[in-house]
């Protein structure tokens, strides 16, 4: 199936392409080309952000897919980020090797300084990019994947389910703060030196792992597509409206819940698996609860079960986290409240609604463009 | 129960396995010319009898009416039958062979029991003609539904039972802003994209204009022949309007079952209805 028959009639969605790939090429050339002294010039800490923001708005497209669609509200969809990032952090740690602070030539330092004189067994492996990359997908799905077979076999819905999912996140937090966990308690992995012989410094590397996040965006989008406008699913929009109805008419709902919930865990933990060799670091924060609902929001800013309303809203969110934590520190969380409050008592269908409404109210504005409607 | 005896029992040559029991022919036998059994069937809820040894049988191609107050047992029956609801005593057969207490409500549908709800539920946000894909008979298992493309037979069948309940003007429209008799036809509809042998119709009038009854009357006696019709409904001069057999229902068992003159002159059926 190719792009073009996925994509048609998400205008949305094609007009946030173009502009993830105008961003794909202009952005390099702004910071590798243009002199440091013009003004047109992006700084590698510019470059870096950006990449971020696309791996935050590949974690809201998963979370869209779930909620948006299947109606499922996962509060606990920031755990599958975290298990993909924490995967990529052990791979960036024993690339470490012996350039740590105790110059251990296989440990990691939090393992020396634990007096660990062997790697654990769950460590084994995490030297290859292979193994790292695929268990940053495999993890994160498994988990996904038991949780939901338990939770949709049970018929575990609505409310219940987003509290099962905020305790799964949570649990994970409290895990791996634990120092005798194995990934460096509160810590977390940090340090990290390069990524397939990369140095993580150089802004060759920075640029590389910006176009990894803009290129795993795009597929993440195009495969979300396909899952929607695939017979799958008009069955998943058919459990989130009805889904009683959907088990009579002979659909086995919790398998299908089942397959788009572990898919969507697969995509976060590739997100989550890019967001950390960019920000440096990983620590078990990542698993906070409030994380999972910050990223809810995200998507409601956005507009749910559209898709690219998910990477408007991660993108615009978290561009504002970054501009009032640094203007006004205080007042981000306020404008975080005030903002979701404001999207959901005026745009109940997010910024991708607002299209739609100000359409819809410039007709009935003018009284010409009403009599054109309908005319035909 | 000793060791010798449950060894007996494991060998039995009648001896049907859970475990191989999806390995069993599935295909529904109407030879005897009864297409659903219930017998002896019993269910209580926290001590309140719903159904109460309640025999109960439809015949192939029939169209039946199950009538009685409310709290009789009617929507519990077809809990029953979809395997929404497990009995506490008794059995329920689907063709002289299949064991329908032994199936899950996926599994039930699939086999060809289709039921309407008493409230009209259609998938709102998909169009009339979405609404009949997804109910299409099919392999309805996860990856083949990914990969699921209509084809031109497909197209023609949805075509031909959008004519069937009458909503070709409407093939594009979104079900949530269908009619409140609209949405009850398009639900019927879905029930026979399924390709059904059974089909449980549960209050299909509630709250429908006189047009639209006599619409769904004809709409049900169509279907009279080619499928078995289970309705269930309040409404009298409806009941008089379709059924040849009516079956009352009284404190969860079968109270009289006739034509509706035998039915409406049994005066314990007339207690039932005027006495209280």
């Amino acid at each position: 199936m190719g792009v073009a028959s996925v994509m048609r009639g998400d205008k949305g969605g094609q007009a946030m392409l173009a502009v993830l790939l105008v961003v794909a090429v202009v952005v390099p050339i702004l910071n590798l080309v243009v002199p440091e002294s013009s003004p047109w010039h992006v700084s590698t800490y510019t470059v870096t952000l950006l990449g971020k923001y696309l791996t935050y708005a590949l974690l809201a497209v998963a979370v869209d897919l779930v909620w948006g669609y299947l109606g499922i509200l996962s509060l606990g969809h920031a755990a599958f980020f975290g298990l993909g990032g924490y995967a990529m952090g052990m791979y960036l740690m024993r690339q470490i090797g012996d350039r740590g602070v105790y110059g251990h030539p296989v440990l990691p330092d939090f393992m020396v300084f634990l007096n660990w004189s062997e790697l654990p067994w769950f460590w084994q492996g995490f030297d290859l990019f292979w193994f790292a990359a695929l268990m940053a997908i495999l993890v994160p799905g498994t988990l996904a994947f038991v949780f939901g077979y338990l939770a949709f076999r049970s018929r575990v819905t609505g409310v219940y389910l987003s509290i099962m999912t905020q305790a799964l996140t949570y649990a994970l937090m409290l895990a791996f703060f634990r120092n005798e966990m194995g990934f460096g308690g509160n810590n977390g992995l940090t340090d990290f030196k390069d990524i397939l012989g990369f140095d993580l410094k150089s802004d060759a590397t920075r640029i590389g792992l910006f176009l990894a996040s803009a290129g795993a965006l795009a597929l993440g989008y195009l495969a979300c597509r396909w899952i929607v406008t695939s017979r799958l699913g008009r069955v998943a929009v058919a459990i989130r409206d009805a889904e009683a109805r959907t088990r009579f008419i002979g659909y086995r709902v919790d398998r299908v819940k089942l397959a788009i919930f572990t898919f969507s865990a697969m995509l976060a933990g590739v997100a989550g698996a890019l967001y950390v060799p960019q920000v440096g670091i990983i620590n078990p924060g990542e698993f906070s609860p409030l994380n999972s609902i910050e990223l809810v929001i995200w998507v409601a800013i956005g507009g749910r079960a559209t898709l690219y309303g998910a990477v408007i809203g991660a993108i615009l969110v978290n561009y504002g986290k970054t501009y009032f934590t640094g203007a006004f520190p205080e007042a981000w969380l306020f404008a975080l409240g005030a903002l979701f409050v404001i999207v959901t008592l005026f745009l109940p269908k997010g910024i991708a609604g607002l299209v739609g409404m100000i359409r819809t109210w410039r007709r009935s504005r003018s009284p010409a463009g009403s009599a054109a409607e309908a005319a035909p | 129960m000793k060791p010798v005896e449950q060894l007996r029992q494991s060998m039995r040559k009648d001896r049907q396995w859970s475990f191989m029991y999806s390995m069993l022919d599935l295909d529904l036998d109407v030879s005897q010319g009864v297409i659903l059994y219930l017998e002896d069937v019993s269910v209580s809820f926290d001590g309140f009898k719903a159904i109460n040894n309640l025999n109960f049988y439809v015949n192939a191609g029939e169209l039946r009416c199950v009538i009685g107050p409310n709290g009789a047992g009617k929507t519990t029956m077809m809990d029953i039958i979809t395997g929404k609801t497990r009995p506490d005593t008794g059995s329920a057969y689907f063709g002289r062979t299949i064991d329908l207490l032994r199936l899950s409500e996926p599994e039930i549908a699939a086999l060809g029991v289709g039921r309407k709800f008493q409230k009209p539920t259609v998938f709102e946000s998909h169009s009339v003609f979405e609404n009949l894909e997804l109910a299409m008979a099919g392999d309805k298992r996860v990856f083949p539904t990914l990969f699921a493309r209509l084809s031109g037979e497909q197209r023609d069948r949805i075509h031909e039972v959008l004519g069937i309940i009458g909503l070709q003007e409407q093939t594009q429209r979104e079900a949530g802003a269908l009619s409140h008799g609209q949405k009850q036809w398009l639900e019927i509809g879905m029930l026979l994209m399924q390709d059904p042998h059974l089909l449980l119709v549960d209050e299909p009038v509630a709250g429908m204009t006189h047009q639209e009854m006599d619409r769904t009357a004809e709409l049900l006696l169509s279907l009279e022949g080619k499928h078995s019709v289970v309705v269930v409904e309040h409404d009298m001069d409806f009941v008089r309007s379709i059924a040849k057999r009516v079956t009352v229902l009284h404190q969860g068992s079968v109270l009289a079952e006739g034509s509706m003159d035998e039915v409406q002159n049994d005066p314990r059926v007339v207690e039932v209805y005027l006495g209280e």
